[in-house]
């Protein structure tokens, strides 16, 4: 179904892996959900270039990949709190986040990742042509399992795409840029809370907390007052939900992420809601982060109220006027499909 | 005895709700591991899957609880713990399948590295070490830590040990394994600190299969000891697609 090429890996930055929004058909196997980061971020580079939410993009880590086209035409858009593409070439141009770009054959983007979040988002026009395996296309790298032969991309690499058709339409963009959203994560309290002491329950809303160099997909380990148990450390192992926030013995708590285990045996103090997920994915070393307790009701509201917002902006995008584009971009840009040919 | 092939099962006193953030509902049995319990756990995750509860994303059970993971913009939490409460109450005796299975397990040699010092330390020869671990059956509770690892249990009193004071950094996959009151399967090669006492002719995970583990929760296995001879000879038909292990 791929009309021939894709994009082929030239350098392939940190940690680049395929992901959608995850696979939670195999948890009772011991199969981690895996997905994006930061959910918000991939559907809204889906929605730039026409693509359904759950399409598969390339998730990028810390510092980004050097990317040649391979397909006829391909139509991209970055997804980043703060980075941008440079379409390489004699008169390099930059192409800013949030926002669609086709670009032809033999085209070489290299993409300076998020510098306000940990990942970025590249979504192609039709997704990649990868067999999804359970539903999803997400990679867990730790086992080998999904996406692009179940690890992070390398040299030489080519990931097929599975548009069949060129990419019609004008460019499109959001109408503003997003501001990142800002301020304490809220938590859920649970499901173990009642396995700590209220001065914990008292500092863990009080106290501020540090990403340490502990930090990757499964989870990130937090510098900062310590939490104390009430009796021991140790639970009967249980199942184990993206966000939340377990503490093992030494009362640092570590923030579960997308590659979690899908079981556990610390107790968990609380939960970030849904709808800061996103922002606690983003999340890199070094970043300081604070927490507040809401209830579940609040939480559930919290969520609507996002999905909302993540709505509007999907229905601001808007076409880029031809007088927006940068002039050095439409040398290289091929906005017409099989002119480059 | 909770759970046999075609039991069935009281899930009996009210569980314990509670939310695990705003997309997953736990619905905890207790606090222990025991067979009682975990029967419980499975009985309900039986009965939702009947019930397929919209919005409801996936079932996730583990020793004594059960997380069911739901989408939070199609479900309202009271609702859905009013929900599992209905279905639980409509329910009270599910009908519980559950496999028996025997694995072929060899105890020798460098499979075995730590099958000494079990013996040791449990005041048994190894023999007798490989007999008691044998001659139990035990219940998979739940599958976790790494694809297809599966917690089974109980040991036989005698072979419960702590698990090792320094964990290995890397283990071969396939390899039998006992810590506390488990015994387990380490599907890959991978870090671990259970104690190893033989290895498994057979692959626990292969994504490509469908389901990808051999084992789920519920399911009740034994080993067969068996020599090394026989024991490579199994590998070769496992990977020759030449050999499944006794299900009934």
């Amino acid at each position: 179904m791929s009309v021939g090429g894709g994009v082929r890996v030239i350098r392939p930055g940190l940690h680049s892996t395929v992901q959608d929004l995850g696979r939670p058909d195999l948890q009772a196997f011991g199969v981690p959900v895996a997905g994006a980061l930061d959910p918000e971020a991939l559907r809204l580079g889906n929605a730039l270039v026409g693509n359904a939410p759950d399409e598969a993009a390339l998730e990028i880590l810390h510092a980004g990949p050097v990317l040649e086209i391979t397909a006829p035409a391909l139509r991209v858009a970055l997804a980043a709190w703060d980075g941008e593409m440079t379409i390489e070439g004699a008169d390099p141009c930059v192409v800013p986040a949030w926002r669609s770009v086709t670009l032809a054959r033999g085209t070489r983007l290299s993409v300076t990742a998020s510098r306000g979040a940990v990942c970025a988002y590249l979504a192609v026009g039709g997704g990649f042509a990868i067999a999804p395996l359970a539903g999803s296309r997400a990679t867990f790298v730790r086992g080998g399992i999904g996406g692009w032969h179940g690890r992070t991309l390398i040299a030489g690499d080519e990931l097929p795409v599975r548009g069949t058709e060129p990419p019609t339409g004008p460019e499109r963009r959001l109408a503003l840029p997003p501001l990142p959203a800002s301020g304490a994560l809220r938590l859920v309290p649970g499901p173990q809370d009642d396995h700590f002491t209220a001065e914990a329950m008292a500092t863990l809303q009080d106290a501020e907390y540090v990403v340490t160099g502990a930090a990757d997909r499964m989870g990130l380990r937090l510098e900062g007052p310590a939490l104390g148990h009430r009796d021991g450390h140790d639970i009967v192992s249980d199942g184990t939900a993206c966000g939340a926030l377990q503490v093992p013995g030494d009362g640092r708590p570590v923030l579960l992420l997308v590659d979690r285990q899908t079981t556990g045996g610390y107790p968990k103090i609380a939960t970030v809601c849904t709808a800061d997920l996103p922002r606690a994915g983003r999340l890199r070393p070094g970043d300081r982060v604070r927490f507040t307790l809401i209830d579940i009701a609040a939480a559930q509201a919290a969520r609507r109220a996002q999905e909302r917002a993540l709505a509007a902006t999907v229905a601001g995008i808007v076409p880029v006027a031809a007088g927006e584009i940068d002039v050095a971009a439409l040398d290289r840009v091929d906005l017409t499909f099989g002119v480059a040919e | 005895m909770s759970a046999g092939q075609g039991s069935r099962v009281t899930i009996a006193e009210a569980p314990r709700f509670a939310p695990q953030g705003d997309a997953a509902l736990v619905v905890c049995f207790g606090e222990t591991i025991d067979p009682a319990t975990n029967a419980r756990v499975m009985a309900l995750a039986a009965a939702l899957r009947s019930a397929a509860l919209p919005g409801v994303v996936a079932l996730l059970p583990s020793f004594r609880s059960l997380l069911v993971q739901y989408d939070p913009l199609r479900r309202d939490y009271a609702d859905l713990v009013a929900e599992v409460g209905e279905v639980l109450r409509r329910a009270q005796r599910v009908a519980l399948t559950s496999r028996h299975i025997t694995l072929p397990a060899c105890y020798e040699g460098e499979l075995a590295p730590d099958l000494p010092d079990v013996a040791r330390l449990a005041g048994l020869t190894p023999d007798a070490v490989v007999a008691l671990h044998a001659e139990a059956e035990y219940q998979v509770f739940m599958l976790g830590f790494l694809p297809g690892f599966p917690y089974m249990g109980l040991l036989p009193e005698k072979l419960r040990l702590p698990r090792l004071a320094t964990p290995r950094l890397r283990l071969p996959a396939r390899s039998l394994a006992i810590a506390t009151a488990m015994t387990a399967i380490y599907p890959l090669e991978s870090p671990g600190g259970w104690r190893l006492i033989g290895a498994v002719p057979v692959d626990l995970f292969e994504i490509a299969a469908d389901p990808p583990a051999l084992l789920r929760a519920g399911d009740r296995v034994r080993f067969r000891p068996v020599a090394r001879a026989a024991f490579d000879a199994l590998r070769a038909a496992w990977l020759a697609g030449e050999y499944r292990p006794e299900a009934a």
